[in-house]
């Protein structure tokens, strides 16, 4: 595994929509570097006869039946987004396509 | 250059659930916005999903009858991306354990060949939002009545080569659906959603071009017309020496154009990665066994069988088991029917199909409110015995529409009976004759069509009421000897 450069800080930072410095991502691409290091250390072992895993969770099979339940009441969804209007939550204009 | 399209279709059914996929809000269609959402389905910190087992009873039914191997063990993963109709900033869908693996469809073309279009996989998955844009504000606003929605995405081969397989593969799947009854399957109200990848080649080359994806068809005919469009396009660009780039385009169905939808650079990345709070599902043999026992004859099964078992052509079975309940009001008349099943069914294709148009009614609340199959097998039985004539038929079958009476009592009423009494037949006959001898000349000289005339001449005598083949023998006897 390379380094990670400011590249890959960039774009990272670009799909998760957020804004650094230069500084920022200075660190960011030492402190990505490390972690991809120590996460590299795994190939160090024989993993020849371990299944790889797929998921962290030992359970299987949650499952609930398809009844109606109670859903949120209007007046309490309009007070879980900061504006609201005709029982929608308002957002900046979108520009589709 | 000849070049050939190469087309993969990308087909998202609605499951129809009473609750969303991983939450208990109702999937109820047209509520006021936000009025079936909770904190799971809108995302808030520490809630916990959980699956909702008739989505994925019907998943796996819905695989089953795509002939697609039923995963063991399946998974659901994060795929990430933003937008404001997706309030948790991910999608929770199926990346790399889908529910259901490789199958098949095959279709029937006009031409009367079958194609096998392979399935890649189908996945389950949750669907998005719903945003709502007022002309001229300068904001949207956020419905997430459909946010959880559970979705079956289905992932064809890219099998096609022209709109017209890709038509007949997306009606055909939209039929299975309907069959089975997992889903609503309806374009227009987006319970069924499409989007195509399509490329082009040089006639004859193996390598695939680079493929566009073309979205927002939501008609059986936009499809059609998309596709067409898109192969035309991409034919152009490439005889003008234009370098075709991947990327998604949309479907203009007003110019009956695509148009680019994001910029190349903005290239998806998705960063797939296990749902954590979701638990893998494994089904065992036992309960796909139990869900296989629940499968219905589908669509191109009953095809087949209504052409073998009824006689009648391809054509005709086709258009019979397009529908579900069209093809049950079918059998429910054959039932009661003593004559062939081809007359019942050209009846029912001509005359019943005219007057659901006419009323713009489905063929359920016709059988329910205006006339139950058993009606129209009485109906055809009256021809069959002889009692009226096929002409006749039309015209009491039109009262019985008028008036919602029984065929029987049409004919009571109107006093129509088809003569078929040859001594009652001969008198008219011999009447016209007599009355008619400039035509009788003609005809004895060999114009041999005047007979036409005398028919008619009859059927006016009779007011319709004669019995054709009937009164075909005596003039021509009659005619005949002198
Ligand atoms: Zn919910």
């Amino acid at each position: 595994m390379p380094e990670i450069g400011l590249k890959d800080v960039e774009n990272t930072a670009k799909l998760a929509k957020l804004e650094f410095t230069g500084a920022e991502k200075e660190k960011f691409a030492g402190q990505f570097s490390k972690i991809v290091k120590f996460v590299e250390k795994i190939s160090e072992l024989n993993t020849d006869d371990i299944p790889p895993t797929t998921h962290a969770v030992e359970k299987r099979n949650v499952i609930r039946e398809d009844s109606v339940g109670e859903s949120m009441p209007i007046d309490v969804f309009e007070k879980t987004a900061p504006k609201a209007l005709d029982r929608s939550i308002v957002v900046p204009r979108v520009i589709e396509h | 250059m000849e070049y050939e399209a190469v087309i993969g279709l990308e087909v998202h059914v609605q499951l129809n659930t009473a609750t969303k996929i991983f939450c208990s809000c109702s999937t109820e269609f047209g509520a006021a916005p936000n009025s079936h959402v909770c904190e799971i389905c809108m995302g808030q910190p520490g809630v916990l999903p959980v699956l909702n087992r008739e989505a994925l009873d019907k998943a796996v039914k819905a695989g089953l009858s795509l002939n697609c191997g039923i995963s063991d063990y399946s998974k659901f993963d994060r795929k990430n991306y933003f937008y404001p109709d997706l309030p948790k900033g991910y999608q929770i869908s199926q990346f790399d354990y889908p529910i259901c693996g490789k199958g098949y469809l095959d279709i029937d073309l006009s031409d009367g060949s079958t194609k096998r279009v392979g399935i890649t996989r189908a996945h389950l998955e949750e669907d998005a939002g719903k945003l709502v844009h007022t002309e001229g504000a300068g904001y949207s606003l956020v419905d997430l009545n459909r946010a959880g929605v559970p979705l079956l995405e289905i992932v064809s081969e890219p099998d096609m080569r022209s709109s017209e397989e890709a038509f007949h593969y997306l009606k055909s799947l939209r039929n299975i659906m309907k069959y089975i009854g997992v889903s609503d399957v309806n374009l227009e109200e987006g319970s069924l959603r499409c989007d195509a990848n399509i490329s082009i080649r040089p006639k004859g080359d193996d390598k695939l071009g680079t493929k566009v994806e073309v979205k927002n068809m939501n008609s059986f005919n936009g499809v059609r017309k998309a596709i067409d469009h898109e192969i035309e396009r991409q034919i152009f660009a490439a005889e003008n020496g234009e370098r075709i780039v991947q990327e998604t385009r949309l479907y203009d169905a007003a110019a009956n154009k695509t148009h680019p939808m994001r910029s190349k650079e903005e290239a998806n990345d998705y960063r797939y990665f296990p749902e954590p709070d979701l638990p893998p599902v494994c089904v065992t043999p036992e309960e796909i066994d139990n869900i296989r026992k629940t499968l219905p004859e589908l669509p191109r099964e009953k095809m087949r069988r209504f052409e073998k078992d009824y006689n009648i052509t391809r054509q005709d079975a086709i258009t019979l088991t397009d529908d579900f309940d069209l093809a049950a009001y079918f059998e429910e008349c054959l039932k009661g029917y003593k004559g062939e099943p081809k007359k019942a069914a050209n009846w029912i294709q001509a005359e019943v199909m005219a007057v659901l148009n006419e009323l713009s009614m489905g063929i359920t609340e016709y059988a329910a409110k205006m006339m139950p199959a058993t009606q129209i097998a009485e109906l055809l039985n009256f021809v069959e015995d002889g009692t009226i004539t096929g002409k006749m038929a039309k015209d009491v079958y039109a009262a019985m529409v008028d008036t919602k009476k029984t065929a029987k009592q049409v004919i009571d009423e109107k006093g129509l009976k088809q003569v078929s009494d040859s001594g009652e037949l001969e008198k008219v006959v011999d009447k016209v004759i007599n009355d008619n001898p400039g035509e009788v000349e003609k005809y004895r000289s060999g114009k041999k069509n005047v007979i036409g005339f005398f028919v008619g001449q009859i059927m006016k005598e009779t007011r319709g009421q004669a019995n054709p083949k009937m009164v075909n023998d005596i003039l021509t006897k009659k005619l005949d000897q002198a």
